[in-house]
C-alpha cells in the first residue's frame, strides 16, 4: 500500500498550502494581540501604535513551523512518545519503585540539610500544603471520579474554621484541627447532597459555582468573617503547648535550645509533612476497603454500581466528605501558619492550581500527585526571574505533558488486591468517571 | 416449600415512555430453580422488562412480586434499584457488557461483595485499623472470588484489568461478578450475544451448573436459539410489548403465533394467522 506511506510525508505543494494556512490563522489571531498596541499619548488619549516586525516575526515563524513540520511527519499527530527507547522506560519504571520512599526521605531531611535557608523552607511548605491538598482532591476526583473544580472551599471552610474557633473561643490549634475537618467535611455532604445526579462536566460547573458561593459568604459577611479584611492575629501553632517565643516557658528554653525563630518554621515544616503523610496513608488505607473500592468503581461504572446493590448515594457522599475533610485539615494549618487570611486567598485559581496537580500526576495516583505538585510548585519558583515569561515557559510544559504523557505522569493505575503476581492497569483502560 | 411456588411474578406490568407503551399488561412468573427464558424479536420490550424488575425503571403500573426461599416478599416496584439487588437480592448483566474496565477482574468480583465486606469492615472503621473481623471477611470474599473465577475458567486472567479480557471472557466475568453478590433470582440480558458456538455451549454448562449447584432461578433474555431451547424450562414470548405465548420449549417451539413474530407470514397466510392471534 504506497499510499499509506505517502500520506506521512507531503508532497512541496501541499505542505506549503498547510503552511500558508497557518499562516494566515496566525495572522488572524496576532494581528489584533501583537500587531495592534494601544498606549497612552501626551495628551492622555489612546493612540494605536503598530509592531509589524513583531507580527511579522510571529506569522513567519508559524508558516515555517508547519511546512517543516508537513514535510517531516505529514498531517499525522506527532508520537514523540514512540522515540523513547523500552530500555529507557524500564529504568525509569524500575526507579519509580522506590521514587516514593527517596522522596519521603528527602521531605524528611529538608529541615536538616536547609536550616538556615528560611526561603527554601518556606517553599517546602507551601509545596507540602498543595500536595496535600492534591491528595485530598486525589480522592474525590482521581478516585470516586466526580470532577471537582470548587475544592478551594473546603479549603476555605477548615481556614476561616480555625480562624474563628481561635480568635472567638481561644481553643488551641490541635482541637481546632479536627472541628475544621469535621465542618469542612460537613459542607462537602451539604455541597453533595444536590449534585447527586450530575456527572462529569455538569458536576464541574455546580461544584464551580460552590466555591465562588463560599467566596463571596466570606468577602460579603462582613459581622462574622470580617469581608475583606478578613480574620488577622491568628494564633500561632505551638509545640504542643509550648509557643516558639523568646521567652521563660517557650519551646527554645524549655529544651535549652538558643531562641531562634526558624524553629517555628521547622516545625510548621514537619506538621504539615505530618499531616500530608495521614491523607496518603488514610487513603491508601482506604483504597484497600470497600468504600475504596466502591469509590472506584463509581468512577469506572455507576450503573453496574448500582446493579450489585452499591448505594451510590451514600458512596458519593463520603468520597466529597472525605475529600473535604482533608481540605479543611490543609485549611486550618494554612490559617495557623499565615496569621491572616482574608478571602483573596481562596479564589477559583487555588482550585484550578490543585486540580491541575492531580490531572498533571495522573488521577488516582499517589506518588504522581506529590511529584506533579513539587514540579508545578517548584517550576513556579525556579522560573520566578524569567517574571512575565514564566507563564510561556509553564505553557511548553503543559503541552509537553499532553504530547507524552496525555494521562498524567503516573498514568498506570495499581490493582487493590491480586491473587498472583501484581500487574498495573493501563492508565487507558481506567475510566475518568466522565460517562 | 412447593415447586409449584413462583420465585417471581410479574402482574399487569406496563410500562410507558410518553406515548410509546413498551410493555403492555404483561403478567408471567417464574419457577423457582429453573432457567425462565424471556424471548421476542428485536424491541419487543424484554430489556425493558427487565430493567423493570431490576429497578432501573419505575413502572408506570403493574407488580413484581419476588419470593424468598424464606418465604419473604419483596414488591420489587417499589425499591429502589440498589435495594433490589442489596436486600431482594436480584442480580444482573448488562447486554452491552457494564464491567469495571479499569479494575481487575478479582478486584470487580470483590466489588461486588461490597455490602457484606462494608458491614464486616464496621462501615470503614474497623477497616481502617486493621481489625481482624475484617480481614477474615476479606479472606472469605477473595475465597468466593477465586471460586467464581474458577469456574469460568478466568483464574489465568485473574489480575488483568477487565477491559483487557477477551470479549467471550467479559461475558462470563460479568456473570461471575453477579453471582458473588449470592442473587436468588440471576437476571441475564443477552449472555450469549456475541460468542461462538464452543463458547455458547460453555455458557450453557455454566448455567446449568448454577441453578443446579446454587439453587439459583434464572431469567434469561436470549436471541441465540440454541442456548434457549437447550437450557430453559419455560419460555415467555413477547413481541410489541405483548405476551403472545408462554410455555415450555417443545410448546413454543412450533407456536404459530411465535413464528410468525419470528419469521413474518406470507402475505396470504396473514389473515388467517390474525385470526388465530386474536387481532
Amino acid at each position: 500500500m504506497p499510499r499509506a506511506v505517502d500520506s506521512m510525508r507531503l508532497p512541496l505543494a501541499a505542505a506549503l498550502k498547510d503552511a500558508v494556512f497557518a499562516a494566515l490563522i496566525a495572522f488572524g489571531l496576532f494581528f489584533f494581540l501583537i500587531g495592534l498596541r494601544t498606549e497612552q499619548g501626551p495628551t492622555g488619549a489612546l493612540q494605536i501604535t503598530t509592531r509589524l516586525p513583531a507580527l511579522a516575526m510571529l506569522v513567519g515563524a508559524a508558516f515555517a513551523g508547519s511546512f517543516l513540520r508537513a514535510l517531516l511527519f505529514g498531517r499525522e499527530p506527532i508520537r514523540l512518545g514512540r522515540t523513547l527507547p523500552p530500555a529507557l522506560t524500564r529504568i525509569a519504571e524500575r526507579a519509580g519503585r522506590y521514587a516514593g520512599l527517596a522522596l519521603l526521605a528527602f521531605a524528611l531531611l529538608v529541615p536538616v540539610l536547609f536550616y538556615h535557608d528560611r526561603y527554601l523552607l518556606d517553599l517546602g511548605i507551601m509545596v507540602l500544603t498543595y500536595v496535600m491538598l492534591g491528595w485530598g482532591l486525589n480522592i474525590v476526583v482521581g478516585l470516586a471520579g466526580l470532577l471537582d473544580l470548587g475544592y478551594v472551599a473546603f479549603y476555605a471552610v477548615g481556614a476561616y474554621s480555625y480562624a474563628l474557633l481561635a480568635t472567638t473561643f481561644g481553643l488551641s490549634f490541635w482541637i481546632c484541627l479536627p472541628l475544621a475537618g469535621i465542618l469542612a467535611s460537613f459542607w462537602g455532604v451539604i455541597l453533595g447532597f444536590p449534585v447527586l445526579r450530575l456527572r462529569g462536566d455538569y458536576l464541574a460547573i455546580v461544584t464551580l459555582a460552590f466555591g465562588e458561593i463560599i467566596r463571596l459568604i466570606l468577602l460579603n459577611w462582613q459581622s462574622f468573617t470580617g469581608g475583606p479584611n478578613g480574620v488577622s492575629s491568628i494564633p500561632r501553632p505551638s509545640f504542643f503547648g509550648l509557643p516558639f517565643v523568646d521567652e521563660a516557658g517557650g519551646f527554645a528554653s524549655t529544651f535549652g535550645f538558643a531562641y531562634s525563630p526558624t524553629h517555628r518554621v521547622v516545625f510548621l515544616f514537619y506538621l504539615i509533612l505530618a499531616l500530608a503523610l495521614v491523607t496518603n496513608w488514610v487513603t491508601i488505607r482506604l483504597r484497600r476497603l470497600p468504600i475504596g473500592r466502591a469509590w472506584e468503581a463509581l468512577r469506572e461504572d455507576e450503573i453496574a454500581c448500582r446493579s450489585l446493590g452499591i448505594n451510590t448515594t451514600t458512596t458519593k457522599l463520603t468520597a466529597f466528605a472525605m475529600g473535604a475533610m482533608f481540605g479543611g485539615f490543609a485549611g486550618s494549618f494554612f490559617a495557623t501558619r499565615q496569621g491572616f487570611i482574608s478571602p483573596e486567598s481562596f479564589t477559583f485559581g487555588e482550585s484550578a492550581l490543585v486540580l491541575a496537580i492531580v490531572v498533571l500526576g495522573g488521577m488516582g495516583s499517589q506518588l504522581g500527585v506529590a511529584v506533579a505538585a513539587f514540579a508545578m510548585l517548584g517550576g513556579f519558583e525556579l522560573f520566578r526571574e524569567l517574571d512575565q515569561y514564566r507563564m510561556l515557559v509553564f505553557g511548553f510544559a503543559m503541552v509537553a505533558i499532553m504530547i507524552w504523557r496525555p494521562r498524567g505522569l503516573i498514568a498506570t493505575r495499581e490493582p487493590s488486591v491480586y491473587l498472583g503476581e501484581r500487574k498495573a492497569v493501563a492508565g487507558t483502560l481506567v475510566q475518568q468517571g466522565r460517562a | 416449600m412447593s415447586a409449584a411456588a413462583p420465585i417471581l411474578a410479574v402482574e399487569r406490568l406496563s410500562m410507558r415512555f410518553g406515548g410509546l407503551v413498551a410493555v403492555d399488561e404483561l403478567s408471567f412468573s417464574a419457577q423457582r430453580g429453573q432457567i425462565t427464558a424471556l424471548i421476542g424479536p428485536n424491541g419487543a420490550g424484554k430489556t425493558t422488562v427487565f430493567n423493570c424488575i431490576t429497578g432501573f425503571y419505575k413502572p408506570s403500573a403493574g407488580m413484581i412480586r419476588l419470593a424468598h426461599p424464606d418465604d419473604r416478599i419483596f414488591l420489587l416496584e417499589r425499591l429502589l434499584d440498589f435495594r433490589i439487588a442489596k436486600v431482594a437480592r436480584v442480580a444482573r448483566t448488562f447486554q452491552n457488557i457494564r464491567l469495571f474496565p479499569g479494575m481487575t477482574a478479582l478486584e470487580n468480583l470483590v466489588v461486588a461483595q461490597h455490602n457484606v465486606l462494608m458491614a464486616a469492615s464496621g462501615f470503614t472503621f474497623a477497616g481502617l485499623l486493621g481489625l481482624r473481623t475484617y480481614r477474615t471477611a476479606e479472606r472469605a470474599a477473595l475465597d468466593q472470588a477465586r471460586y467464581w473465577l474458577d469456574r469460568t475458567g478466568l483464574t489465568a486472567r485473574a489480575d488483568d484489568a477487565a477491559g483487557s479480557l477477551a470479549y467471550g471472557e467479559q461475558r462470563r466475568l460479568e456473570i461471575a461478578r453477579a453471582m458473588c453478590t449470592e442473587p436468588v433470582l440471576l437476571c441475564l440480558d443477552e449472555p450469549a450475544a456475541g460468542l461462538n458456538a464452543r463458547e455458547s455451549g460453555e455458557l450453557n454448562d455454566l448455567l446449568q451448573f448454577i441453578r443446579r449447584e446454587h439453587k439459583t432461578s434464572i431469567l434469561l433474555i436470549e436471541h441465540d436459539m440454541s442456548v434457549v431451547m437447550e437450557i430453559s424450562d419455560h419460555i415467555v414470548v413477547l413481541d410489541y410489548g405483548v405476551k403472545i405465548a408462554d410455555g415450555p420449549p417443545q410448546v413454543i417451539r412450533n407456536d404459530p403465533k411465535v413464528i410468525a413474530a419470528y419469521l413474518g407470514v406470507e402475505d396470504e397466510e396473514v389473515e388467517k394467522v390474525e385470526a388465530e392471534v386474536g387481532l
